[in-house]
């Protein structure tokens, strides 16, 4: 069983930057990386992406990806053009103050699964 | 139908757009969305290669009712050794394409592993032809 992408958000104490989006999807699965190539090698289903790098790559990988949701880790600056380009296909875009390891910990305690 | 886009060598802001529009088409379309899948992921790390590596490049995608045919012919330093450049890690990237999250050696096995078919000529000091071929239905 998944969790709403709101119910993630507030556990992470995250920001949403992306509230005209629909926070009630679920999420299944993360998959935490700065390598986007890595991500682009996989399948994804009801699937959020942890990532601390901060660029329009990280939107457009989670687009190509069929991956919904995205979470930018350590309030890294996310620009408007990635904010826009999020909110034009659809992919709910976050940001928590939280690390990489500290946001994987407390999904994987929540019961997201892990995609490999 | 023929789609047609132009890639600037360097230009990551906009890295990744043909594959975006081609990925709405493909859609509209009512393509099988893991076959839509392997195509844009295929044609968007060719597209991040031209980014990271070439002056400039060109897509044309030919779409018909049962396959796509992509070309990414770009003017570019060309792959010295291709058989190398395959090799899951082999990378000549930059700093500055690492830092976009590429750059890891990954690029050209993916693009290899999401095309039915893939042909690559490429010329040392001229550029690089990339024709990736995938089927639309299942």
């Amino acid at each position: 069983m998944g969790m709403q992408i709101n119910d993630i958000a507030n556990i992470l104490k995250a920001s949403v930057l992306t509230p005209e989006l629909d926070m009630s999807k679920e999420v299944v699965h993360a998959f935490s990386s700065d390598l986007m190539s890595d991500v682009l090698t996989g399948d994804y289903y009801k699937t959020v992406l942890v990532t601390g790098l901060s660029n329009l790559q990280a939107i457009r990988t989670a687009e190509m990806s069929d991956i919904d949701h995205v979470i930018i880790a350590r309030n890294k600056v996310v620009s408007q053009a990635m904010i826009d380009l999020a909110r034009d296909r659809n992919i709910v875009l976050i940001s928590s103050g939280y690390s990489l390891f500290r946001i994987s910990g407390i999904l994987y305690k929540s019961g997201i699964k892990p995609v490999f | 139908m023929v789609l047609k886009y132009h890639i600037g060598g360097g230009d990551f802001v906009n890295a990744g757009k043909a594959s975006s529009a081609v990925k709405s088409v493909l859609k509209q379309l009512n393509v099988p969305q893991a076959r839509i899948k392997r195509v844009v992921i295929a044609l968007y790390e060719t597209e991040v290669n031209v980014v990271a590596h070439a002056r400039e490049g060109d897509i044309e995608a030919v779409i018909d009712s049962n396959k796509v045919t992509i070309t990414v012919k770009d003017i570019g330093p060309g792959i010295p050794d291709l058989e190398e450049a395959m090799k899951e890690g082999f990378s000549t990237a930059s700093r500055e394409v690492r830092e976009m999250g590429f750059g890891a050696g990954m690029g050209l096995p993916n693009i290899k592993r999401n095309s039915d078919d893939l042909h690559i000529e490429s010329v040392q000091g001229q550029g690089t032809i990339v024709r990736i071929t995938n089927d639309l239905k299942d």
